[in-house]
């Protein structure tokens, strides 16, 4: 088993490697983000549009 | 599956005006039961009904996704050991290989559902492959930039027009010439029409990222995947990346449909149609889930 700073140091390469990874986050949690964000100005939308009456 | 959704939504056109539809709690029968769930298929052709549907398939693909990430990350960074040429620089694999396969995947899928609205004037089909495209130019995206990232320090350069890293610049271009064209176009048919025939045309693309290793001399490494070959890779690296593959998967499916849920009430809003009460009422309040 590896220590932890052996392990963030990722031989080396730790730039290339978490780098990578947090590109992913920002990318798949960006998406999210914006999805949930176009879907809260639907609800906002709600109010005033009389075609979403209940 | 989804082919048949989209064809049968001509029919359903007539079939709804009929109103056969029975819900699943005045059943009973089995036999009653299969019919019903026949009907059903027509029933989820029509977006409004689709809306609900899909509400309900977010968090049940979300959620494994989310719990595959974690694994497949575990995996891939806990128990897959040390590469021996590559040292740990190879980790970036577990991103990197399913990101490429989602880029073309999806444009695969996002063509046919174009292709299908565009042949039998399906809306929702269309819809879809809207909802796709942006997904797909996310993961083509990221195979680019993460395989940037691992071409540093394993080939000593950020980049080269090597055949693989071309024709995948290509697809992110053509996803981006999609969303860009549909985002051109007022009206929605005709810009799922003119959508359709780029996404299309593009596929073309798609054999030529493939197969652009074995076609050309490229720097990027050859396939170590194949399907009748016995794979090159230790257990464990195969493992996290297939984990991190489905992960991906799910994760797809997850946003592509909550993104689909959104363009339903954004295109029935212009369309002026009645969003149906129910969905409004009961759905929107339930927002928690993406």
């Amino acid at each position: 088993m590896r220590s932890w700073s052996e392990f963030l140091s990722m031989g080396g390469y730790a730039f290339y490697v978490w780098g990578s990874y947090a590109i992913a986050l920002v990318a798949l949690g960006g998406e999210v983000l914006f999805l949930r964000q176009r879907r809260k100005n639907l609800q906002l939308r709600r109010g005033r549009n009389p075609h979403l009456s209940e | 599956m989804a082919i048949l959704e989209c064809i049968i939504e001509v029919k359903a056109r007539v079939q709804l005006t009929t109103d056969k539809r029975a819900t699943i709690d005045e059943v009973t029968d089995h036999d009653e039961w299969v019919k019903v769930m026949k009907i059903n298929w027509y029933k989820y052709a029509s977006p409004s009904n689709f809306y609900r549907l899909a509400g309900k398939l977010v968090p049940m693909f979300g959620i494994p996704a989310a719990i595959l990430f974690v694994v497949g990350l575990y995996v891939g960074f806990f128990v897959a050991p040390i590469d021996f040429q590559q040292g740990d620089a190879y980790r970036i694999i577990f991103i990197h290989v399913p990101a490429a396969w989602m880029g073309m995947l999806l444009y695969v899928l996002m063509a046919a559902y174009a292709g299908i609205g565009w042949a039998f004037n399906a809306r929702l089909a269309s819809m879809m492959a809207t909802s796709l495209s942006i997904t797909g130019a996310m993961f083509t995206f990221l195979s680019l930039a993460t395989g940037s990232l691992w071409g540093k320090p394993t080939w000593g350069t950020w980049w080269v027009w090597d055949a693989r890293m071309t024709s995948t610049l290509i697809l992110l271009f053509l996803y981006i010439g999609f969303i860009s064209l549909q985002a051109a176009i007022d009206d929605r048919r005709r810009a799922d029409r003119a959508g359709a025939v780029l996404a299309i045309v593009g596929v073309i693309n798609i054999p030529i990222i493939y197969f652009s290793v074995q076609w050309w001399n490229t720097l990027h490494q050859g396939a170590t995947i194949r399907l009748l070959n016995k794979p090159t890779m230790a257990p464990p690296m195969l493992a996290a990346m297939f984990i991190m593959l489905a992960a991906c998967w799910l994760y797809s499916v997850a946003v592509v449909l909550a993104r689909l849920r959104c363009i339903i009430i954004e295109r029935e809003q212009e369309a002026g149609r009645v969003v149906p009460a129910t969905a409004a009422a009961t759905e929107f309040s339930g927002m928690e889930s993406v």
